[in-house]
């Protein structure tokens, strides 16, 4: 019951912002993404098939990130010296790098530095997964240094092997706390893959540029990039929801 | 060799350990033969604790060696996980894992540490619940159980691992106290099966029934030394008479 309110009161707003917008003075041009015109149909698909690539993106970074983003968080919660510092030097340099600034690097530096050719696609997908990493292994961190201490001696006096204890004892305990924080982050990732534009791949910004230019209607072309990205996120954040039900579900 | 003839199982020399400036332990002595039930009392802060957690490794120490079962206890990792097998614990705070299932608890030390095979684990888990008394909370979740069940259950979870000797952290001291007797009851039962002991408690008659050994810390050193009879009648050091008046007094 509960649920059906909140979405209801949902799509009322998302109707609502629609209306206001469409409805204030002769300024707007709607025709231009019609969908009852053949010019209109045709603009429409080209702005929505966007969201091929600004999914792909975001799911390939979003893979990436997370692998490396515990690669990272484990050294930094070594007894030694040595992997903690290579934690440290990780997240504070990603992180003090602009995401912009990063992929302009990778796309423009990292093929002359390597001598490879790198498709715009994939030096996003980089980008996005080495800055976000950086912040999702402090997430990862953090949720795992939660865990009570307890936890890691009963797992050590029963003499679990490290994999075995992050495995089964530390890690299943520590994604509950982690997911809401890491959640939050893949909405921004996903967010942030609207600047992979600059560098001329074809997902949903980049669209809405090339189409502005040709239309000459930022107002309309740009009110429907922030509902494909309204729409796109709050299905994202609907499902980062159920599982974080879910799993609560699952503890008694 | 004792004079009844039992091997020494733990044996410590020199034991020393520090917290930053602050010394926990100093020049511990202790052998502790197989079958024998040692119980450690004094006030808190004495090292009792740090002590018990050294012969597992959950605390490095600093000087002096600790050798059981014949391996001694080092860096060396192999020599570590030798060890953890033969030894098990039972903690203050239980420290049961909240997300298994009671039965999960159990098995997960032999499956992956012991490579048992999975349906022959579950059997042995369900053996031991039945030894401490709780084999209807196999399927349940810790949280849906009573701290001395909780305790039950981790010291199930520590007889899995069919260890030599039983290493229990004040494992009274966090149960409300009509709880506090079925958990003693079981480990009266270990004791009596003749399992090795080190058990770190204040229950004062507990140790008057099953200890053969009683050790009194203080300031992270072994103060006295005694088979009960003699500890509780006759202490020799004025530190023992003490702690005792003041816990003996109701």
């Amino acid at each position: 019951m509960m649920v059906w309110l909140r979405r209801k009161y949902l799509w009322l707003s998302l109707g609502a912002m629609t209306l206001v917008l469409s409805g204030c003075g002769q300024n707007w041009g709607w025709y231009v993404v019609s969908p009852s015109t053949e010019s209109g149909r045709i603009n429409l698909k080209f702005l929505i098939n966007g969201l091929g690539y600004t999914i792909a993106l975001s799911l390939c970074a979003i893979v990436i990130s997370v692998v490396i983003g515990l690669m990272i968080a484990l050294p930094g919660l070594a007894k030694g010296a040595a992997p903690r510092a290579m934690n440290r030097v990780y997240v504070e340099c990603f992180r003090a790098i602009p995401i912009l600034v990063l992929l302009l690097w990778v796309y423009y530096g990292l093929p002359v530095v390597l001598d490879i050719g790198i498709t715009t696609f994939w030096a996003g997908v980089v980008a996005l997964a080495i800055s976000d990493s950086a912040f999702e292994a402090e997430i990862f961190r953090g949720g795992i240094q939660s865990i009570s201490k307890g936890q890691v001696e009963a797992a050590d006096s029963i003499g679990l092997s490290y994999y075995d204890k992050m495995r089964y004892v530390i890690l299943p305990q520590a994604i509950r706390r982690i997911l809401p924080p890491l959640g939050n982050q893949l909405v921004y990732m996903m967010k942030m893959s609207s600047l992979v534009s600059v560098i001329g791949l074809s997902e949903l910004t980049r669209r809405a540029n090339e189409l502005v230019v040709t239309e000459y209607r930022p107002l309309e072309i740009y009110t429907i990039l922030v509902l494909e990205y309204l729409i796109l996120i709050l299905i994202v954040s609907a499902g980062v929801r159920w599982l974080e039900n879910k799993m609560r579900a699952d503890e008694r | 060799m004792t004079d009844d003839g039992r091997e020494p199982i733990i044996e410590i020399t020199g034991l020393g350990k520090s917290f930053g400036d602050f010394e926990a332990l100093r020049g511990i002595n202790l052998t502790v033969h197989n079958g024998e039930r040692v119980v450690v009392c004094g006030p808190s802060g004495s090292g009792k604790s740090t002590m018990i957690r050294c012969i597992n490794r959950l605390e490095t120490h600093d000087a002096g060696t600790i050798t059981v079962d014949n391996i001694e206890l080092n860096e060396n990792t192999k020599n570590i996980n030798a060890i953890r097998r033969e030894v098990a614990m039972v903690f203050q705070q239980f420290n049961l894992f909240p997300h298994l299932t009671v039965v999960e608890n159990l098995t997960l030390g032999p499956v992956r540490s012991r490579k048992m095979a999975p349906d022959a684990a579950e059997a042995l888990a369900r053996q031991y619940l039945d030894r401490v008394h709780i084999p209807e909370q196999a399927d349940k979740y810790p949280a849906q159980l009573s701290g001395g069940q909780q305790q039950r259950v981790a010291i199930a979870r520590a007889l899995c691992m069919e260890p030599r000797i039983m290493l229990f952290d004040e494992p009274t001291s966090a149960l409300d106290p009509e709880m506090i007797s079925e958990v003693l009851d079981v480990m009266v039962e270990l004791a009596e099966e003749g399992m090795t002991m080190v058990c770190v408690t204040h229950e004062m008659s507990f140790a008057r029934k099953v200890a053969d050994t009683m050790v009194f810390m203080d300031a992270g050193e072994i103060v006295e030394t005694a088979p009960p009879e003699q500890f509780f009648s006759a202490p020799k050091s004025d530190r023992t008479k003490k702690f005792l008046n003041q816990i003996l007094q109701y």
